[in-house]
């Protein structure tokens, strides 16, 4: 068996899968393992993406797409109903996927770029050498043997090692975590063409609860829970989930289960050293007011996969060049829009239910087909002004949208 | 000692979210269930504190 490559990328979720692709496509050997014996199973997402984003990245393939929707709907704590048409919730909703199939079909495209895929294969530790990452030992099927590359890519998702191993401190506080419980249910009443979310904070805590349609009298109705609010002898996010559901969909069939962690801690410091990339989940970089992580996780498997190629190209692996290389390029594009979520979300988790009435109260009758951010704010200043205050910073973005829309 | 922190892996539903806090990285995901590393872990209880599902118990 081969065991030297140019890039080694730990992780088929969308973001290593991605990277690889993105590097073979350059000429790059690479190696991109799984440590599950299924890539793309168990899911651990709610697999709503926009639809224009993942456009840019694949092309549709209504093999993965479940449900194709027209917008969102907002439940405040008291009922009130904000609603969003396509243009607008596009940012986060746009289709179901299949994420079983279409975490596959990813996988697929950078092996067919050139990159060999090994299941059941995982990192058990870094080779490291002179202060630079040089590899990984592997383990496959209960076998360990060294592979030697010139970058590793760590797409390790929430339970990321590698960059620990590298000295790279990813570990999150509870504030810094949604804790999250779906269930696939099956037999119920739900619209197909919009997904919900239920705030507030008896039915989710620094969260929110979503039902998402998957076609055919099913949906992903799932709850986050902020983990700062959480507690050995509070009530878990299953225990919320049971509680909704017996109130909202007493019928309904429980046919999967899902469990997941969603990181919203915003950008961290470091996502790069020596010889080693860590894009996606493993580097928090989920929208952090979301949880949306599916494309921030391909948009950076694109860039790392090009950082790679260009470090390699220039004989330079280096911390210095990789943060000129992927550093500076992810942190100026999505790691700016991470970060205005998180100015976002530290203002929402901090709001109680009256709050949360008052806000989609004045939201509710917002002409959200024409909605920039500007009539947001301008909502927003009417329904409190402190949050106002609290979010001034977005008002330089909303300016810019502003000169941007006159031109 | 006794053993502090216990995993119920018949409950366990293996989605990583300790793992991710764990300030220690004492704890692993390996596939269908979670390794602790006894030596390192300090017993701090986050991973309890944050499972979905309440899958782990720490005793201090």
């Amino acid at each position: 068996m081969k065991d030297r490559y140019d890039v080694l990328v730990i992780g088929a979720g969308p973001a290593g899968s991605i990277a690889a692709k993105t590097a073979a496509d350059k000429g790059l050997t690479v190696l991109l393992i799984e440590k599950r014996q299924e890539i793309g199973d168990p899911v651990r997402c709610a697999e709503g993406v926009s639809k224009e984003h993942l456009k840019k990245h694949v092309e549709i393939d209504k093999k993965w797409i479940c449900a194709d929707l027209k917008g969102a709907r907002i439940y405040a704590p008291d009922g009130t109903k904000i609603e969003m048409a396509e243009e607008i919730a596009g940012g986060e909703v746009g289709y179901v996927l299949e994420r079983k199939i279409f975490d596959r079909a990813l996988a697929e495209k950078a092996s067919k770029a050139g990159a060999e895929v090994r299941v059941k294969t995982r990192a058990i530790g870094l080779i490291i050498e002179e202060d630079f990452v040089k590899g990984a030992r592997l383990m496959q099927l209960g076998k360990e043997y060294d592979v030697h590359a010139r970058i590793v890519i760590g797409a390790d998702g929430i339970e990321s090692k590698v960059g620990r191993w590298a000295g790279i401190d990813t570990s999150l506080n509870p504030i810094d975590i949604e804790t999250c419980v779906q269930y696939l249910v099956a037999g119920v009443d739900i619209n197909q063409e919009y997904c919900e979310f239920y705030i507030g904070n008896d039915l989710a805590p620094g969260g929110y609860i979503w039902i998402f349609p998957k076609g055919e009298g099913k949906a992903n109705i799932g709850i986050g829970i902020l983990g700062s609010k959480m507690g050995k002898f509070k009530p878990r996010p299953v225990d919320y989930l049971n509680s909704f559901l017996e109130k909202k969909f007493p019928h309904a069939k429980v046919v999967e289960m899902v469990f997941g962690g969603v990181p919203v801690s915003g950008s961290i410091e470091k996502t790069s050293t020596n010889g080693l990339i860590l894009v996606g989940d493993a580097a928090r970089q989920s929208d952090p007011i979301t949880g949306g992580g599916i494309l921030n996780a391909m948009d950076v498997g694109k860039i790392a996969g090009e950082a790679a190629f260009a470090a390699i190209s220039a004989g330079d692996a280096s911390n210095e060049k990789l943060e000129e290389v992927y550093e500076k390029r992810w942190r100026s594009t999505i790691g700016h829009a991470i970060d205005l979520s998180l100015i976002v979300k530290n203002c929402f988790i901090n709001l109680n239910d009256a709050d949360l009435n008052a806000l989609a109260f004045s939201l509710k009758d917002v002409q959200f087909e024409r909605m920039s951010l500007l009539d947001l704010l301008h909502a927003l200043f009417k329904a409190n002004k402190k949050l106002l205050w609290d979010l001034r910073v977005l008002f330089k973005d909303a300016a810019k949208e502003v000169v941007k829309s006159k031109m | 000692m006794l053993v502090s922190i216990n995993i119920n892996r018949y409950k366990c539903g293996y989605c990583g979210a300790c793992v991710g806090v764990c300030p220690k990285g004492s704890l692993e995901l390996v596939e269908t269930w979670v390794e602790v590393d006894e030596n390192t872990c300090m017993t701090c209880g986050i991973c309890d504190r944050i499972c979905p599902v309440g899958a782990i118990e720490v005793t201090k």
